[in-house]
């Protein structure tokens, strides 16, 4: 295959259809480390990218990966780089920069089993709260949920879009089972794909500040080679990018980096809901997990029994506001989740006593099956 | 109005930025005159040059200089600059690093950009220590030295930045230190002007940590060490051995014009592409 087969059908591989969502995102630059289970991303990409004149690089470590995507972003290229949990944990420092610099990229993690090297082959949901707070400092994270290899190709170009839109890294975190799996997907004619560009200020030279503050937080980022010399450090920054600690522009600086995120959720949130007002049981789940509610959810209709479905597919910034007014209300939320409890204290969180929320861990490296769900299910009704 | 003027305004940033947070009697701001000499005598556009450095005194550098400028993390410059040339291949990056910076934690990422023969031109000031963080020992800390912490002296051996950045397949690799300032325009100015990884280690006093660590006197006294203990490579090839023992050894000792990475690469888009329809 070359490019994106577009209007095609096809039966794609989850990881293929993030490289394909890149390609159709008009990826400039990818730079990556090779590792179990997302090397497909790194390898279709190291095939297709050089024919069409794109810039692909392996590099020796997954420290120099993001540190390399931040400045072929800062230089005017839309780039992305690929791992999983090892090579995420190493990637925290690059991307505590990018959060703090406001650089665009994405960042795939594709969840394996850890910590540490873990079960390389194999499904886990272990990093989500990684993927919230990895990185130290306060700091802003997009993350986004796959559940099937559609959303793979849709959410690569959406990750691609919103990094532009909010000047910031965006996280796609596909499962092992997700990243593995093949499905038939129908690739869009291209002109029915919305690509954001590069931004590009507008202004003369000597007006432009590289993080004006603007109404929505976020202004056009310039490049390196532009015409527009800027300075940038992880530093904490004024609005022209040089260090500051003066205690106005450091906590303007603050707040803008997080608000541009937390009040933009019109924008940000998008969940998947099913029969979530009319029923008193809800499974939240998200990513592989989700297509597990769906089946044990149609088994349950076929014994009269009716359960909803709350899946976040934009997982980070967590949608609190909905949780709390469709969910406070349930009788029992179940949380199953492929770790030992993490996203289940954020409903806990928003939720009242009144409302129980039950846990069902699973953290062998295997999926969470239909069967388990409704036997979980059963068992609070 | 003086001849020596001109070259702060066009180069150095005008506002806020100034007075610089180097010691006096550092090394660092001579390194940085030498490298905006350099600059100027090649007459190159400054919305064309990407400086980009580590964590570090030395890395500090690019906030006072009117290019493109980026300060990034401690030892991961040259993959910064690395995807910075790849997306961009017109820019020309300059990579500004401490020993600490370049040979420590960046050690994995030099060694790299030196055998992929990433068009960079590193410039690592070397001041055998860690300046920023209060003077401990870095792996250019030469045996013997007290720093912050070697108490009892640095009981490991150091590494040589030449010849490691050589061994690794620099293009081009040259020493020189901040007394013998002419030379050291020289070694960046011929640094600069070539393909692939190229090398200019310049060797600075640090007289706040290393140099009172080490009781090697005040600023000019270290300036003068540089003056009795180092010797040009072409001085040093016509002296009898005994004469050379004990000095370091300035000048170029790699001057190559292998294929820098960015061409090789699109040599690679171009045998590729070749009959696809783009
Ligand atoms: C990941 C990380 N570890 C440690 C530090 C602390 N640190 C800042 S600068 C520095 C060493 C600087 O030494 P060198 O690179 O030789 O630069 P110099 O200050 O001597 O110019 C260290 C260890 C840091 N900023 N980041
Ligand atoms: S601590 Fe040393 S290297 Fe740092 S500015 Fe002072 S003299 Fe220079
Ligand atoms: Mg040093």
């Amino acid at each position: 295959m070359s490019g994106v087969p577009w209007g095609e059908t096809k039966l794609v591989q989850g990881n293929e259809a993030v490289a394909l969502g890149a390609l159709a995102a008009g990826i400039d630059f990818f730079a990556g480390y090779p590792i179990t289970p997302s090397t497909e991303v790194a390898e279709i990409l190291a095939r297709e990218m050089p024919i069409i004149g794109k810039k692909w690089i392996q590099m020796e470590d997954e420290i120099a990966s993001i540190s390399a995507i931040i400045g072929g972003s800062l230089a005017g290229g839309r780039s992305m780089t690929a791992t999983s949990g090892p090579g995420f944990s190493l990637m925290q420092e690059g991307l505590g920069y990018a959060c703090m610099t406001e650089v665009p990229l994405v960042l795939v993690n594709v969840m394996r089993g850890g910590p540490s090297t873990g079960l390389p082959t194999q499904v886990a949901q272990g990093d989500v709260m990684q993927a919230r707070w990895g990185t130290h400092g306060d700091h802003p994270a997009i993350v986004l949920a796959p559940s099937d290899v559609k959303e793979c190709f849709e959410l690569t170009i959406k990750a691609f879009n919103l990094a532009e839109q909010f000047r910031t890294p965006v996280i796609l975190m596909p499962d092992e089972v997700i990243g593995h799996m093949r499905e038939k997907l129908t690739f869009p004619k291209e002109e029915e794909v919305c690509v954001i560009p590069p931004s590009s200020p507008d202004v003369p030279l000597e007006w432009y500040e590289h993080y004006h503050s603007s109404a929505t937080g976020v202004s056009p980022m310039a490049h390196f080679g532009s015409g527009y010399r800027f300075h940038v450090t992880g530093l904490t920054h004024d609005t022209h990018g040089f260090p500051t600690r003066k205690v106005d522009e450091v906590i303007s600086k603050m707040n803008r980096l997080k608000q541009k995120i937390t009040r933009r959720l019109d924008v940000l949130e998008h969940n998947d809901i099913h029969n979530v007002e009319e029923s008193k049981i809800i499974i939240f789940c998200y990513g592989s997990v989700y297509r597990s509610a769906l089946a044990a959810q149609q088994i349950l209709a076929k014994q009269r029994k009716k359960i909803g479905i709350f899946r976040p597919v934009t997982i980070w910034p967590f949608p609190d506001r909905t949780v709390k007014e469709m969910l406070d209300t349930k009788d029992v939320i179940l949380v199953p989740e492929l770790n030992q409890g993490q996203m289940i204290h954020e409903v806990e969180r928003l939720t009242s006593d009144s409302v129980r929320v039950v846990p069902l861990h699973r953290y062998d490296g295997y999926e969470i099956t239909p069967e388990q769900l409704v036997a979980a299910v059963l068992e609070v009704m | 109005m003086p001849a020596r003027l001109p070259y702060a305004y066009k180069y150095l940033r005008a506002k806020k930025k100034f007075p610089h947070v180097w010691c006096p009697g550092c090394g660092i701001g001579i390194v940085m005159g030498s490298i905006i000499r350099a600059i100027d005598s090649l007459g190159w556009e400054l919305d064309d040059i990407l400086m980009v450095s580590g964590i570090g005194c030395t890395s500090r550098m690019p906030v006072y200089v009117d290019f493109n400028t980026l300060h990034t993390t401690h030892g991961r410059a040259l993959a910064f600059g690395t995807g910075a040339k790849m997306a961009n291949p017109n820019l020309k990056v300059l990579a500004v690093m401490g020993d600490g910076d370049s040979m420590a934690i960046g050690g994995n990422h030099i060694i790299h950009a030196a055998r992929r023969n990433m068009d960079i031109t590193a410039i690592i000031v070397n001041n055998n220590n860690y300046g920023m963080t209060g003077g401990q020992f870095s792996p250019t800390t030469p045996q013997g030295a007290k720093t912050a912490t070697t108490p009892y002296g640095m009981i490991e051996p150091d590494f040589d930045i030449c010849k490691l950045t050589e061994a690794a397949g620099a293009n081009y690799v040259a020493r020189g230190d901040v007394y013998h300032v002419m030379e050291l325009d020289g070694l960046i100015k011929n640094a600069l002007s070539g393909p692939g990884f190229r090398v200019v280690e310049a060797m600075a006093p640090c007289p706040t940590n290393f140099g009172r660590a080490n009781r090697q006197g005040d600023a000019v006294k270290m300036m003068e060490l540089f003056k009795d203990n180092t010797i040009n490579v072409a001085q040093a090839s016509k002296l009898p051995k005994e004469k050379t023992e004990g000095k370091i050894v300035r000048g170029i000792f790699v001057d190559k014009d292998g294929i820098g990475y960015t061409e090789r690469y699109q040599d690679l888009c171009d045998r590729v592409s070749s009959g696809v329809k783009k």
